[in-house]
């Protein structure tokens, strides 16, 4: 039986290689990817507190199946405004898109 | 040792290198095949733990779905061949100072905690899930499953919305064009 703060310690060391990414990187579909690394660590940790501390409920598998849902159509969303973005500007970095920024 | 926990520790170890990979990789294609493997991977670990299926869900949504999405909009954005830019090494040293510190306090603050894992075997038939997920009474999912079907058609919607080439505004150009032309051959 492998200890539940294991999984922890894995899950949490997922999400920090997704903020790593997304720190580092520039190009909006990599900063994309990152975040969906993040949200698979989170849904990790839904899944093991509902099955290894309160078995008897079901609230964090159905956490992870509607944060599956909702990322499945923010990657969309996300891509749709990328195109979109690539249409005008004819890139995807994102230090390219700072028409608001000042 | 035994073979459950050395599945576990080598299915953990191939996701975090298989996510290192993707979030390091210099060009952007590869880093969307390493993706791939490490959603893979994290399906392995709900296969592990016995939940078939939210293992099936990551396959179908993630694998199936996202990254094909991400592959088919690196295509018709990206030159894909070619190598990102790498961050600058101040930025990258501030990043891997920041991510270090996190795992460090994240699993200092988990290795505080003892989880004691409950001995009650853990039910997640998937007839449970979809009678769970229809129910309207105390402990059912029906609004919060009508909330996600809403979103999903405002997300199709909104997309399409989005990603539509401005066909009003072409026709009303060439339109203009046309005149323009009839009056230079008048």
């Amino acid at each position: 039986m492998v200890p539940v703060s294991h999984i922890l310690f894995f899950s949490t060391a997922l999400f920090f290689i997704g903020v790593y990414g997304l720190l580092t990187r520039r190009n909006m579909i990599a900063l994309l990817m990152s975040i969906e690394l993040m949200l698979n660590s989170i849904n990790i940790n839904f899944v093991v507190f509902n099955k290894y501390l309160w078995p008897g409920q079901l609230d964090g598998v159905f956490f992870s199946i509607f944060i599956i849902a909702i990322a499945a159509a923010e990657a969309a969303v996300a891509i749709a405004i990328v195109i979109n973005l690539y249409r005008s500007h004819l890139s995807v970095d994102v230090d390219d898109a700072a028409e608001l920024k000042y | 040792m035994t073979l459950a926990q050395i599945v576990f520790y080598l299915l953990a170890a191939f996701t975090l290198v298989m996510a290192w990979l993707s979030v390091s990789a210099r060009q952007l294609f590869r880093s969307a095949i390493w993706l791939l493997f490490a959603l893979v991977g994290v399906a392995g670990i709900y296969f592990w733990m016995e939940m078939e299926f939210i293992a099936a869900v990551q396959i179908v949504v993630y694998v199936g779905g996202v990254v094909v999405l991400i592959i088919f909009s690196i295509f018709l954005t990206n030159q894909s061949g070619d190598d990102m830019p790498l961050a600058g090494i101040r930025r990258r040293i501030a990043a891997a100072l920041a991510v270090l510190f996190g795992i460090g306090f994240t699993a200092s603050l988990v290795a505080g905690q003892s989880f004691t894992a409950s001995t009650q075997v853990f039910d997640n038939e998937v007839s449970r899930i979809g009678h769970a997920m229809l129910d309207t009474g105390v402990g059912g999912y029906a609004l919060p499953f009508e909330a996600v079907s809403l979103l999903l058609l405002a997300a199709m919607v909104g997309c399409i919305v989005i990603a539509m080439k401005d066909g009003g505004k072409e026709k009303i150009n060439s339109a203009a064009t046309a005149a323009a032309t009839e009056q230079n051959q008048q």
